[in-house]
């Protein structure tokens, strides 16, 4: 059997009735390839993967794979991850979100999973756009973009979804794109087996709706470019901060040890009964 | 008190109600506490911050109330028992995911102690406020149980009750108590634990291969099994097949809804948990829950001293509202009384039983006191009158 085929009939669940929810063009499934490749390489039972997500697009990845999913509420999918992860730790506890997801709605949430250190890997994957609902700005809209709920242009700034997690403590953080699909899959791997919470940003194209207000048009032209304008954090670092501007900096951009909180907690649970 | 694992004392002890709480949750299996600050049920998380590290379980403080819920249903869905505890403000936002772990089937416990409302209101002083919103607080249609201890045995006792409710039903149950019930320090004998029937949600007996985590076998409450156990399966809020799979067919859905609510309507005639006192001859009768029903009792029992034919019937389960049982009374009583701190919430549903069968009356009281012996005994004259 071929790779693909072997990753098909492994990790897709046959007795979902496809096709997938996706549109022609969509970056998710990228990711999806991306996810199965890493696990698959990373050779962990199916079992012992939960993978969670919220709402939105990106929230109805995991019920098309042989996992043990977790399609959660908007934002709280990190909640949801933190009670499982806490109750089975010898589980991979994997968190897909969007942006409007993770960064707005959940972003409480993310933010103090980050400072709180329990091992979950979030992939936040980075439209700029709502697109469930249909194309409205999110906290990753570019500044001055019209969209569905902002006709005279976005009046707000982005967030920098890397640097706002590892702002908040995370001691494991990556970007890259759904273009960049070899590194994706490297990336998300290494996040799985870090221990903490590790994020991976995934920039992505929303042809539909992001493709459609900003004027980038198809998903060729949308792939053209994420891949002109990715810039590897090797080379970033020796560039001056404004050539920088409207670039996409990709690779592992912290990686760091510190205690996690699943470990600690077990730590004091068991110190604390031998002393009883 | 000290910090340890009460559950096995049989002998008296000087409990506050959020210890008993504490206690019941650990003799019912409780390994997995998420809680967020807030008076007056603070208590209840800082007993389980020491409480949950010995009995070699999990606590965790969460960033709002919010992730103190979800967190709670993910614990339930990797297998532990799993409870959370609040106070109004908190209690709304947990709304969501009320809705979510009734959808979703996921046994979990809620303390809520109630305190003065709307808003902010009086966070340090009881009331009743919440009684509706407990049942119809959270979006869509699907059943809730809630149970309303009066002190601080029934406080335990309905704790260690409402996790079994959880594990049988899979379903999220509340524990509605009030700031006078929590804070109030007796002294209880706790049953052993030994004693306790604890009950644990039903396993799946067949392969994985065959499993499906939303099939009816026939008693209305799937088995359920932990993530990580080797069934593979798929939960959401959406609704979903009988595989867990998100689906919009009619027959499904239908299928689906009927199933959340006859699971629990099918025993309703189970849920009849009250205590009743003076009730020989009785013509007016206080129908009381929570603190409310301490005063009630000791007003009954002054008025009886007087030869009064009053008696009071203390309500243990709140929703679903104890329907044949409240009738009961309504048809054997003149008149009926019932009390609240709130502006008439549990009275309504009183008055929706009782259709034309005798007088109901409300004593109402939202000031952040609690209603006094003495203003429930007034209450009794008058309808004796």
């Amino acid at each position: 059997m071929t790779r693909p085929e072997h990753l098909i009939h492994r990790y897709l669940r046959s007795s979902k009735r496809f096709p997938h929810v996706w549109c022609p063009g969509c970056g998710i499934g990228i990711l999806l390839g991306a996810l199965v490749r890493a696990i698959d390489s990373g050779g962990y039972s199916k079992d012992d993967i939960v993978l969670i997500s919220g709402i939105g697009c990106s929230g109805r990845l995991p019920v098309y794979l042989d996992f043990n999913t977790l399609h959660t509420t908007h934002g709280r999918a990190l909640t949801f991850a933190t009670g499982i992860k806490l109750a089975k730790p010898n589980l991979k506890v994997i968190a897909i979100m969007g942006d409007g997801d993770a960064a707005s709605i959940g972003g409480n949430h993310l933010i103090h999973s980050a400072r709180r250190n329990i091992d979950i890997t979030a992939i936040i994957i980075n439209n700029q756009i709502y697109g469930m609902t249909g194309g409205q700005s999110s906290p990753t809209t570019p500044f001055g973009l019209h969209t569905a709920s902002s006709p005279f242009g976005h009046l707000e700034h982005p967030f920098d979804i890397s640097k706002l997690v590892e702002a908040a403590g995370a001691p494991f953080v990556a970007r890259s794109t759904v273009y960049h699909a070899r590194m994706l899959e490297q990336i998300i791997g290494k996040a799985i087996s870090k221990s903490g919470f590790s994020v991976v940003e995934v920039m992505s194209p929303c042809v539909t709706h992001f493709g459609k207000w900003s004027g980038m048009g198809s998903a060729v032209e949308m792939m053209q470019w994420q891949k002109d304008n990715a810039v590897p954090i090797e080379k970033a670092r020796e560039m001056p901060p404004e050539t920088l501007q409207g670039k996409i900096v990709t690779g592992i951009l912290v990686d760091i040890e510190k205690p996690t909180f699943h470990e600690e907690h077990a730590r004091i649970s068991r110190e604390m009964r031998e002393r009883k | 008190m000290s910090m340890q694992h009460k559950t096995a004392l049989t002998e008296q002890v000087l409990l506050q109600g959020s210890e008993a709480c504490v206690q019941g949750a650990l003799a019912a299996g409780c390994r997995f506490y998420a809680g967020y600050p807030i008076t007056p049920a603070t208590e209840i998380m800082e007993l389980m911050s020491r409480a949950m590290p010995l009995a070699g379980g999990i606590f965790i403080q969460m960033e709002d109330e919010i992730a103190s819920l979800g967190a709670t249903i993910g614990a339930s869905l990797g297998g532990l028992k799993a409870m959370t505890a609040t106070s109004g403000p908190g209690f709304s936002l947990m709304q969501e995911h009320i809705s979510y772990a009734a959808m979703a089937e996921v046994p979990c416990v809620i303390v809520h102690v109630m305190r003065g409302g709307p808003s902010t209101g009086l966070p340090t002083r009881p009331a009743q406020g919440d009684v509706m919103q407990a049942r119809w607080g959270a979006h869509g249609d699907h059943p809730i149980l809630v149970l309303a201890p009066s002190s601080t045995s029934e406080f335990f006792d309905l704790t260690v009750k409402a996790f079994n409710l959880a594990e049988r039903y899979r379903s999220p149950v509340i524990v509605l108590a009030d700031e006078i019930v929590a804070h109030t320090r007796e002294s209880v004998i706790l049953p052993s634990l030994d004693s306790l029937e604890i009950e644990n949600r039903p396993k799946p007996s067949v392969p994985p291969e065959w499993y499906s985590p939303y099939r009816d076998p026939g008693t209305g409450i799937p088995p359920m099994a932990a993530f990580g156990e080797g069934y593979r399966f798929h939960v959401t809020g959406l609704m979903h097949d009988i595989n867990g799979y998100p689906t919009e067919r009619q027959d499904e859905t239908e299928e689906l809804m009927a199933r959340l609510f006859n699971k629990i309507s099918k025993d309703f005639h189970l849920l009849q948990w009250y205590d009743s006192y003076c009730e020989e001859g009785a013509q007016v009768m206080v129908i009381a829950y929570g603190s409310v029903a301490r005063s009630a009792l000791h007003a009954v029992r002054l008025a009886r001293a007087k030869g009064l034919p009053v008696g009071l019937l203390k309500l243990k389960v709140i929703w679903p509202f104890m329907r044949r049982t409240v009738v009961r009374y309504l048809q054997s009583s003149r008149r009926v009384i019932v009390p609240e701190m709130n502006m008439g919430q549990l009275s309504r549903e009183v008055k929706r039983v009782n259709d034309g069968a005798c007088e109901v009356r409300t004593l109402n009281r939202v000031d952040g006191f609690m209603i006094t012996p003495d203003q429930i005994l007034k209450a009794i004259e008058e309808a004796m009158a």
